[in-house]
């Protein structure tokens, strides 16, 4: 079974000033294909920085540990090999790239990951579909990518690109902010078809309990100041909704 | 209503990192003496040869356009028109064919280009003739010889037309062109430079847009040694609408300025410019000058200009300076925007965490930030080309290290 592997993971950040700061600090996870992991914390946490770290972003700079996707170095990759490797990332903030529509940026990704243009009728089939499963309306394939996007808009061309191109392993970085409870429950409903269909790990980063209503994650892990500070099943999650994570915070 | 927008940063281009090294000139600013001063004559003797402390030379590469500033009589470039049967087109000097109405020399190299017209060109477009297809002209130049030419592109009243003047070849080139649009008509004049790599140019475009009319003006250099094409719009009755677009790629070694004007004194028109440009490669130059006058008599004028720069290596230097006059309260609008940036990294992170290589996503996030300009064009086929054609000069400097999201 496909494993994400992350040991003892060490990651800084270069801050203005010159200096460097440490914001992972010892970071272990192991995910294996299928399952859903729910990462909540509070904000500053860390939670993106560990995002971005697997996905490669170069603002963070690995200063120990490792990551490992079915004993492969992920670490070694570029951006791009990792991604055709099998990661994806829907970021909490997706970019902007003007000029570029989403049909041509949906291919062209689809091209890259698949080693192969798609064929283009089932291709044009399948984003349509996709679409209509997420209630994007299809002139959004004309217009380019997230550019004057609303926030619940970027976050369905995530899941819509989670959906087509068919990672292995996903991190889905506060996928749930911003959406009302419609928009909530669409996006859930496509992260569940997609592992339904082709069943990849899902890292779910989280601050409230709510998406974890429509997407049930086996195991939850609590994070804070830079690590895993507890985890557990489902129950931890109501636990966190209760209390918060004042108790964590405090203990730190 | 009056709203004066002056903005000089831009949220895509505006992070530390992206104006790193990229030299760009500040705000707006205003010149001492109005641009409605500037000389403008039929008479070469008031024009001195530019010694480069002018301030509209200050720029250019005058050892390059020396030969351009030469009052000897020189060759007409190699012309070819086609198009439509509709279109009259006729050649003979520059009285012959109605020449000097809606244009005047306004730097040396334009008077000397006039002084030195023995065949110009009209291209004429009936009253009320809406065309099919767009009307071509090709000039060529050719290696070793200064030539000079004069097109006149006239559109008789609610008249549409799209015209392409395309430049190819070699050689040392002043081309006048002279754009005259009747009332309420619609006409798009591109004009491609295409130039072998040694080529230098120096155009002068005049636009005298009538009433009601509309009219797009889109520049595309991409070749040549040394370019320098000066466009100046003026209104001949209220109601005008005109746009300037333009966009350029700077190699290494090469110059290319764009030189706008926008003289408005009519009531109630507009007038939007956007230039997009991207360099790469060492002594890559780009100057982009915007002048915008709103004169006392120009209610209701409303008006923005843009230029865009990006900047794809070390080496390369991009000047832009946007300047709005403005004499009178009563406008709709009026606005100006520069940027000079390098790559986005956050967007280039962004393709290449969906599996895209490196050097795609710079293709895709170049041909995005030319796409908007470039496929107005209105001939797929020049689009694509013109596309090609960056795309080359794009693959052809190898970017590595140019970009922080390059490193793993
Ligand atoms: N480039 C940077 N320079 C300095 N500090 C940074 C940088 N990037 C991140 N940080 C800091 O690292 C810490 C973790 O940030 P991160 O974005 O990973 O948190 P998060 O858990 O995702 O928070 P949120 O819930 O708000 O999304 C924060 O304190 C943040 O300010
Ligand atoms: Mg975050």
């Amino acid at each position: 079974m496909p494993t994400l592997e992350i040991r003892d993971l060490h990651v800084t950040v270069d801050e203005a000033d010159g200096g460097t700061k440490e914001i992972l600090r010892g970071v272990d996870l192991t995910i294996g294909s299928g399952e859903v992991h729910a990462v909540m914390g509070p904000n500053g946490s860390g939670k993106s920085t560990l995002a971005y770290s697997i996905a490669g972003h170069p603002k963070y700079t690995v200063t120990g540990g490792s990551i490992t996707l079915d004993g492969e170095d992920v670490l070694a990759m570029s951006v791009d090999e990792r991604a055709r490797a099998g990661l994806f990332l829907a970021m909490q903030y997706p970019v902007e790239v003007p000029g570029v529509t989403v049909s041509n940026f949906l291919r062209t990704a689809k091209t890259a990951i698949d080693g192969e243009a798609p064929k283009l009728r089932t291709w044009v089939k399948d984003v349509k579909q996709a679409m209509d499963d997420l209630k994007m309306d299809p002139t959004f394939a004309e217009r380019n990518v997230n550019e004057h996007f609303s926030g619940g808009e970027k976050k369905r061309h995530e899941i819509l690109q989670m959906e087509l191109l068919k990672p292995k392993f996903a991190v889905l970085d506060e996928t749930d902010s911003g959406l009302d409870v419609d928009a909530l429950k669409i996006v859930s409903e496509g992260v569940n078809r997609s592992l339904a269909s082709t069943g990849p790990g899902v890292l779910l980063i989280t601050h409230y309990t709510r998406i974890l209503r429509y997407i049930k994650p086996q195991f939850v892990h609590v994070f804070v100041d830079g690590r895993v500070a507890e985890q557990g099943g489902p129950e931890l999650a109501d636990s966190l909704e209760e209390t918060g994570y004042d108790r964590f915070l405090t203990r730190a | 209503m009056t709203a004066v927008d002056e903005t000089t940063t831009d949220p895509a281009a505006g992070s530390p990192v992206n104006t790193a090294r990229a030299h760009s000139h500040g705000a707006g600013v205003v010149p001492d003496a109005s641009r409605a001063e500037r000389v403008t004559s039929f008479d070469v003797a008031d024009f001195a040869v530019p010694t480069g402390r002018e301030e509209e030379w200050k720029f250019s590469p005058l050892r390059e356009l020396a030969p351009l500033f030469e009052a000897a009589p020189a060759g007409s470039a190699a012309v070819e028109v086609s198009g439509p049967d509709a279109v009259v087109h006729r050649t003979g000097t520059l009285q012959e064919v109605g020449a000097g109405t809606a244009f005047t020399p306004g730097d040396r190299a334009a008077v000397t280009g006039w002084a030195a017209t023995a065949q110009a060109h009209l291209v004429s477009v009936p009253a009320e003739a809406e065309l099919d297809a767009p009307v071509l002209v090709a000039v060529r130049g050719t290696a070793g010889t200064t030539t000079s030419g004069h097109l006149v592109v006239e559109a008789g009243h609610h008249a549409r037309a799209l015209v392409v003047i395309s430049h190819t070849g070699s050689g040392a080139h002043r081309g006048g062109v002279e754009v005259r649009v009747g009332d309420g008509a619609d006409l798009t004049v591109v004009t491609l430079q295409e130039w072998d790599a040694d080529a230098v140019h120096v155009g002068q475009h005049d636009v005298l847009v009538g009433r009601d009319a509309r009219v797009r003006h889109i520049a595309v250099s991409l070749g040549g040694k040394a370019v320098r094409l000066s466009t100046n719009v003026r209104y001949a009755g209220p109601g005008g609408d005109a746009q300037a677009l333009g966009v350029y790629f700077s190699d290494a070694g090469q110059h290319l300025e764009h030189r706008l004007f926008v003289d408005h004194e009519a009531t109630n028109c507009k007038s939007y410019v956007e230039y997009k440009g991207a360099l790469q490669g060492d002594g890559a130059h780009a100057v982009w000058i915007g002048d915008v006058l709103i004169r006392a008599a120009a209610e209701g004028t409303e008006t923005y200009e843009l230029n865009r720069n990006l900047v794809l290596t070390d080496g390369a230097r991009a000047d832009s300076v946007p300047n709005l006059e403005i004499e009178t309260g009563e406008i709709v609008g009026a606005g100006h925007a520069s940027a000079t940036g390098r790559f986005d990294d956050e967007q280039l992170f962004y393709l290449q965490a969906r599996g895209i290589t490196p050097d795609e996503a710079r293709r895709l996030v170049v041909r995005g930030f030319f796409a908007s300009i470039v496929e107005r064009i209105g001939v797929p086929e020049i689009s694509e080309r013109l596309m090609t054609t960056i795309e080359t000069e794009l693959a052809a400097t190898d970017l590595a290290g140019t970009s922080s999201t390059e490193e793993n």
